[in-house]
C-alpha cells in the first residue's frame, strides 16, 4: 500500500517536472520543425539563474516568501535573453534547412550554452533548498512530502491549461495553428511567420528555463543537468508524438509513473526504464501516440 | 564491384607505411593521439556511411561501447587477452545486436531514426551505469593485449598495438570504400535522395538500410575494441549520447565525401581538444560548438569539400559534378 502511494505521488511529481521541462521542446518542434537540443541548455540556464538569485536573496535574510516570485522571474530573464540571442543571432539564418541538420545546429548551440553556463557560474554546485522547505511537508497516507512538490504539479497543470487556452481560444493562438498547418500558405495570407517563429522560440526557451528554475530548489545544480534533461525530454515528446502538447502531457505521465514504479520496485533499472518505455511505445506506434499526420511526398 | 583500386584506396595503402613510420619519428604522445583517434575514427566512419543514406545515428556510441565492453568482459571473466580474438568477439556481438535492432530501426527515417538510435544507446548507458559488478559509472580496466600467444611488453607492446590498430583501421576503411562503391552504396545515396522512387525501381530500401546499419555497427565495435585496448579502460560514458554526438560532429565537420575524411577529422579534433583543454578547460565545448556552426554555415559539405573543390579546379569537370550543379 505504502509503495503504491509512493509510486503514485512520486510519479505525479516526476510527470509534472517532465512536462514542464519538455512542453517548450514540443511547442518549438510543432511550430518550427526544429528538434531543439539547446532546450537542455535553456533548462540549465534557468536552473542556475534561479539557484543563484535565490542564494543572493536569502543572504539578505529577508522573508523566504518572495523567492517564489524570484523563480519565475529568473526563468523569464534566462529564457528571454538566451532565447532571443539564439533565435535572432543564429537560428533565423538557418530556416528552411533540413530537419536533421537543424538538430545538429541546435546541438552545437547546446555545447556553446553549456560552456557559457560554466563560464558564468563556474563548475561548483549551487544549492537553494529554501523555497522547497519553507512551505513544510504534508502527509499523504503517512508518507511525508514537501508541499513544494505539489506546487510544481499545480504549475504544470496551469502551464498546460494556459497553453491549451492560448492556442485554441485566442486569435494569436489560432493564427499559430495555421502556421503549424502550412507555413507557406499562412505567409501568403499575410501572417508574419518570422515574428511567430521568434515569439514561439522565446516562449519555448522560457518554458525550458522555467522547468529548470522550478527544479533548482529540489536538487543541487551542477554542470551536466542540461544533457540529462534533454534526453528525458526527448523520450517524453517522442512517446507523445512530437509537436503535440497533449502528447507531451501523456508522455510525461507515462514516463513519470514508470520511472517512479522502477524507483520503488527495482531501483537499478531506474535509469534505463525511461528509454525502455520509449523504445516499447515506438515499436507499436512508430511516430508517437499523438503524431501529426503527414502526407508522403513523391 | 570493380577489382581495381581507386585513388582513395591507393591513398589508404600508402598511408599505412607512413603511419607506421610515424611511431619512430614523432613523440610518443602524438602517436598515442593518432592511435586513439583511429579507434574513434572508425566509429565516425560508421556514422558517415549511414549519413550517406541520409540517416543520422545519434546513438552510434552504442556499438562503440558494445565493442569496448565485449573486449573488457572477455578479458575480465574469460581471461582472453588476444587482440584478434577480442576483435572477432566484438564484431560478432555487435553484428548480432545490430541485426536484431535493425528490424526495428530500419522502419525509421530522419529525426525518428536519430531519436530511436539515441534511445537504444541510452538503454545500455542506464544498464551499465547501474551494474555495480562492472564498476557502474567508473567502468573497469582491460588486460594487456597479446597477439596469437605472443605477449610483447613495455614500449614494444605499445608499438605493436599501434601497428595492429593502423592495419585494422585502414583495412576496414578500405573495405568500407568498397561498400560505398558497391550497388549497396549507390542504393544508399538514392535512398537519401528519394526513398519512394528507390522502392518503385524494385529495390527494398528497408533491406539496404538494415545491411548498412549492421555494417556501421560492426565497424564501430571494432573501433570500440581498439580504443579500449589503447586506453586499457572502458566506462559507460562510451554509450552516452554526448559521446555519440561527437561522432556525428566529426562526420559533419569532415564531410561524407571521402572515406578518409572522418579519420582525418577525428585526429584534427583530438588535437584541437588537447590544445583547447590546455588553454582554457571550460571553453572546449564552446570551441567545438562554434566550429560546428561555422562548418554548417560556410562548408555544408564538410572540410573535405575544400580538398575536393581544389582538385576540381585543376581537372576537367566530370558529368556527375555537372549534375551536382558545380
Amino acid at each position: 500500500m505504502l509503495t503504491a502511494v509512493a509510486i503514485a505521488v512520486d510519479g505525479l511529481g516526476f510527470a509534472a517536472w517532465l512536462f514542464l521541462s519538455s512542453v517548450g521542446l514540443t511547442l518549438v518542434y510543432g511550430v518550427m520543425r526544429i528538434l531543439n537540443i539547446a532546450h537542455g541548455g535553456f533548462y540549465a540556464l534557468g536552473a542556475y539563474t534561479s539557484a543563484w538569485a535565490i542564494g543572493l536573496y536569502t543572504q539578505t535574510g529577508s522573508t523566504i516568501a518572495l523567492t517564489y516570485l524570484i523563480i519565475p522571474l529568473a526563468a523569464l530573464a534566462a529564457g528571454l535573453v538566451s532565447g532571443l540571442l539564439v533565435e535572432r543571432g543564429i537560428l533565423r539564418f538557418m530556416y528552411g534547412r533540413d530537419e536533421v541538420l537543424m538538430v545538429l545546429v541546435t546541438y552545437a548551440i547546446f555545447l556553446v550554452l553549456e560552456d557559457a553556463t560554466k563560464l558564468i557560474w563556474g563548475t561548483d554546485s549551487y544549492v537553494s533548498y529554501q523555497p522547497a522547505y519553507w512551505l513544510g511537508t504534508i502527509d499523504v497516507f503517512g508518507l511525508p512530502y514537501t508541499v513544494y512538490k505539489f506546487l510544481i504539479v499545480g504549475v504544470a497543470i496551469l502551464v498546460g491549461a494556459a497553453l491549451y487556452f492560448a492556442l485554441n481560444h485566442t486569435r494569436t493562438g489560432k493564427l499559430l495553428l495555421v502556421v503549424i498547418e502550412d507555413r507557406e500558405v499562412s505567409s501568403a495570407l499575410g501572417i508574419n511567420v518570422t515574428l511567430f517563429f521568434t515569439v514561439t522560440f522565446v516562449i519555448g526557451a522560457t518554458l525550458g528555463a522555467l522547468g529548470g528554475a522550478l527544479t533548482a530548489p529540489e536538487i543541487s545544480v551542477v554542470p551536466g543537468i542540461g544533457a540529462e534533461i534533454i534526453v528525458m525530454a526527448f523520450a517524453v515528446i517522442v512517446i507523445g508524438g512530437m509537436g503535440s502538447i497533449g502528447g507531451a502531457m501523456l508522455g510525461a505521465l507515462i514516463v513519470g509513473f514508470s520511472r517512479a514504479a522502477f524507483v520503488h520496485l527495482y531501483p537499478p533499472a531506474e535509469l534505463f526504464s525511461i528509454y525502455l518505455v520509449m523504445a516499447a511505445v515506438l515499436t507499436v506506434k512508430p511516430y508517437g501516440l499523438f503524431a501529426l499526420s503527414e502526407s508522403r511526398k513523391i | 564491384m570493380t577489382k581495381s583500386f581507386d585513388k582513395t584506396e591507393w591513398g589508404l595503402l600508402l598511408a599505412l607505411p607512413v603511419l607506421i613510420c610515424l611511431t619512430f619519428l614523432l613523440p610518443a604522445w602524438v602517436v598515442n593521439y593518432i592511435q586513439v583517434s583511429l579507434g574513434t575514427g572508425l566509429v565516425a566512419l560508421g556514422v558517415m556511411i549511414q549519413m550517406r543514406a541520409g540517416l543520422v545515428s545519434f546513438g552510434q556510441g552504442l556499438y562503440f561501447c558494445i565493442g569496448g565492453y565485449t573486449a573488457g568482459l572477455a578479458g575480465k571473466f574469460l581471461g582472453i587477452s588476444d587482440l584478434f580474438v577480442l576483435l572477432v568477439m566484438g564484431l560478432l556481438a555487435s553484428v548480432v545486436i545490430a541485426f536484431l535492432l535493425g528490424f526495428l530501426l530500419r522502419r525509421y527515417r530522419e529525426i525518428f531514426f536519430a531519436m530511436l538510435s539515441l534511445a537504444v544507446s541510452m538503454i545500455l548507458f542506464g544498464l551499465l551505469s547501474s551494474t555495480e559488478e562492472l564498476g557502474s559509472t567508473d567502468g573497469f580496466n582491460l588486460p594487456q593485449p597479446t597477439y596469437l600467444g605472443w605477449a610483447p611488453e613495455g614500449d614494444l607492446g605499445e608499438t605493436v598495438l599501434y601497428v595492429v590498430t593502423c592495419v585494422v583501421t585502414l583495412g576496414l576503411a578500405l573495405g568500407l570504400n568498397r561498400v560505398l562503391r558497391s550497388p549497396l552504396g549507390y542504393i544508399n545515396e538514392a535512398i537519401r535522395e528519394n526513398e519512394l522512387r528507390v522502392e518503385y525501381l524494385g529495390t527494398s530500401a528497408h533491406r539496404a538500410v538494415h545491411i548498412t546499419y549492421v555494417i556501421a555497427a560492426a565497424v564501430s565495435a571494432a573501433g570500440g575494441v581498439l580504443w579500449a585496448m589503447a586506453l586499457g579502460h572502458v566506462d559507460p560514458e562510451m554509450t552516452n549520447w554526448t559521446t555519440s554526438g561527437q561522432f556525428v560532429f566529426v562526420s559533419i565537420l569532415a564531410g561524407t565525401g571521402n572515406i578518409a575524411a572522418p579519420l582525418i577529422g577525428t585526429f584534427l579534433l583530438e588535437i584541437v581538444r588537447v590544445y583547447a583543454v590546455e588553454i582554457s578547460p571550460n571553453t572546449w565545448q564552446m570551441i567545438l560548438g562554434t566550429l560546428m556552426l561555422l562548418t554548417i554555415i560556410f562548408l555544408p559539405r564538410g572540410l573535405w569539400s575544400l580538398i575536393a573543390s581544389a582538385k576540381r579546379k585543376t581537372a576537367a569537370p566530370k558529368a556527375s559534378e555537372i549534375m551536382e550543379g558545380n
